[in-house]
């Protein structure tokens, strides 16, 4: 059995900031090693940002938790150079099965879009998600990057002032201080800073709870997602069952809301309610059980001042759709670069604010698209599910009602229309999904992809025509890339240009458009990199 | 893009509307909400017009209202 989540991973070991004669001062503080914080520190840290990481813990995540991780989230973490191991253990499935009581109503294959490095996501506990970006810490850490994470770490007070942040932290040998610039808040949902700080976290609670039992079986079920309507075993209620590495099967029980947690958490019951759904016969362990209730809501703000909080802390969704870690990492791709740049003193603070802007964007698209499917999953009234369940007996014979059963939909990233720092469209007959605020898609590029080439810094795209090697706007640099048309596939054709002969895009450091053209144009390109970074 | 008609459409509408009700016939409570529900999705689909179903989705709505 996997015991992973028992073993200390970063364990306690005393630093000389305990040891100072006055509070020492960090660059940026993260608070929080859950995957967002691990994330937002490796980034800063590969950026040349000093970041040190504390946590009350020293493990990674209890149990599984968090087992989908979508495309969006991997390429981000292709860029921070942890993606290959996580695809390397994930598990990718393609196949899902949809049951109503008794029978099977269809099954749908992905078929994910082909010419992406990476696959519309991949299975894989949180545990190992963690110790991935753990070890890749340390990795970066060995080749000398300004990180370093300190466990059992507890926060306890927080003091926000203009120019800095000033922290009491509680260790086993005792409490020490510390300020810093920077305070990135991913301590979870329950967030401690944002009690701290007083700060709200409204929104909706869903009356309901939800089993949840990661076993580990020598099965002879397929990779495939198979999800349950009102099934016998459990009814009026759903279930799921889902695969993760090392022969461990997610399966989750809709309970209801008046229940028992102690009597449903018993070893027995679970094991009643496992034979009742998977054969009386089968053999496995219990790894991990727990029961959960689910909650969509957000702070109404998520920069304070010096204080940012990301991930959880943030914004919680219900688990259906996989939202919550795969939009953190979102949250902190977006951040890091706007703060190396205030910090480097390149863009004004005021650039900050528009992490709230576009990261408040997709929260809310993540908490309705949430809401939605807990709505069809957990009908709210009469009418709900009679509508549910004709969706349902439709879906069995007839393909149009297919795409309206809802148990949840994959995490796709937002597309920032609208935001403060987009510049213009200019580019006629181009496709939608490229457009200014979306991130950039994946395409083949020569042997390898395009999202390789791009990241960490401004890239000047230049497909069919071309754009200079470097480009220099007050202290902030665009690097080009220019494709030439013999280069050019069908994909990064289909996916840049459209009917448009050529293109110049100008792509930020987290990889989302920010302005797009027929060709070079300097003003145009230094004007979009002013507003790129609040400087216009 | 055509507007909602709310004008007469169906050729025969005794016919039309003996024949909805007798699809009803027998049926409980419930089995009539559910052939409801499932008609209203299919003719929904038939449709497919977003701005032609929010509107007939309001017209059903402010007809109901005193
Ligand atoms: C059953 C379940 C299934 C899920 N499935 C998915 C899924 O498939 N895909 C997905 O994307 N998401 C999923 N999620 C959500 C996902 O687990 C969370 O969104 C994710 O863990 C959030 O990461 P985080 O880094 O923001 O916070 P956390 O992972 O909660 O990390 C917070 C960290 O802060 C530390 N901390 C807290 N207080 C302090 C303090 N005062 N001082 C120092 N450290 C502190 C904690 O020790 C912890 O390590 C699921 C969640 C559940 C419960």
């Amino acid at each position: 059995m996997n015991r992973i989540f028992e073993t200390p991973l970063y364990p306690y070991t005393r630093s000389a900031d305990q040891d100072a004669l006055s509070a020492p001062h960090h660059r940026v503080v993260v608070v929080g090693a859950g995957p967002v914080g691990l994330a937002a520190a490796i980034d800063l840290a590969l950026q040349g940002v000093e970041v040190l990481v504390l946590d009350e813990n020293d493990k990674v995540s209890f149990g599984s938790r968090a087992i989908c991780f979508a495309k969006r989230p991997l390429e981000i973490l292709d860029r921070l150079g942890a993606g290959q191991r996580m695809v390397d253990k994930g598990v990718v499935w393609n196949l899902g099965r949809v049951f109503f009581r008794d029978r099977e109503v269809y099954s749908f294959n992905l078929l994910p879009e082909s010419g992406h490095r990476r696959p519309a996501f991949i299975n894989l506990q949180q545990y190992y998600f963690e110790k991935f970006l753990v070890d890749r810490l340390r990795e970066i850490e060995a080749e000398g990057a300004p990180i370093e994470l300190r466990g059992m770490n507890r926060v306890e007070a927080v003091g926000l002032h203009p120019d800095h942040v000033h922290l009491e932290i509680t260790t086993p040998e005792g409490p020490y201080e510390l300020t810093c610039d920077w305070l990135i808040a991913c301590d979870g949902a329950r967030s401690p800073i944002r009690g701290m700080l007083g700060l709200d976290f409204v929104g909706k609670v869903f009356e309901d709870n939800f089993l949840i039992a990661d076993v580990v079986m020598e099965a002879d079920f397929p990779t495939e997602r198979w999800f349950w309507f009102d099934p016998p075993f459990n009814p009026g209620q759903s279930a799921l069952l889902h695969k993760q590495p090392d022969n461990v099967w997610r399966i989750d029980f809709q309970l209801g809301w008046n229940i028992d947690r102690k009597e449903e958490l018993k070893p027995e019951n679970i094991d009643r309610r496992l034979r009742a759904m998977l054969g009386e016969d089968i053999r496995y362990e219990l790894e991990w059980s727990s029961i959960y209730t689910f909650q969509c809501r957000r702070m109404e703000k998520f920069r304070h001042g010096r204080v940012i909080f990301a991930g959880d802390s943030a914004h919680q969704v219900s688990p259906f759709g996989a939202r919550g870690a795969n939009s953190g990492l979102q949250d902190a791709d977006n951040l890091c670069w706007k703060l190396r740049l205030v910090i480097e003193g390149k863009a004004p603070e005021s650039l900050l604010d528009s992490y709230d802007v576009e990261r408040i964007q997709a929260a809310d698209e993540n908490i309705l698209n949430s809401t939605r499917s807990t709505e069809f999953i957990t009908p709210k009234s009469e009418i709900s599910r009679i509508f549910r369940d004709a969706v349902l007996d439709l879906s069995e014979h007839h393909e149009f009602a297919r795409p309206l059963v809802n148990s949840g939909r994959l995490s796709v990233p937002a597309v920032h229309d609208g935001s403060p720092l987009n510049g213009p469209d200019a580019l006629f007959g181009a496709p939608a999904r490229t457009r200014p605020g979306a991130p950039a898609t994946d395409a083949p590029l020569g042997q390898g992809f395009l999202l390789d080439r791009l990241g960490n810094r401004f890239v000047l795209l230049a497909l069919g025509t071309e754009a200079p090697e470097r480009l220099e706007e007050q202290g902030i640099i665009a690097e080009g890339l220019t494709v030439a048309p013999s280069q050019i596939g069908k994909e990064l054709r289909e996916r840049y240009l459209g009917e448009a002969p050529s293109a110049v895009y100008l792509i930020r450091p987290d990889q989302h458009v920010v302005a797009r053209w027929p060709a070079f144009d300097e003003t145009a390109t230094r004007a979009a990199l002013n507003r790129a970074t609040a400087r216009s | 893009m055509s507007e909602l008609n709310l004008t007469p459409n169906i050729p025969d509408p005794d016919d039309f509307y003996a024949e909805l009700l007798a699809a009803h016939e027998g049926l409980t409570k419930a089995e009539s909400d559910a052939l409801n529900a499932r008609l209203i999705l299919i003719l929904a689909n038939h449709i497919g017009d977003r701005k032609l179903l929010s509107a007939a989705i309001e017209a059903a709505r402010a007809a109901g209202q005193e």
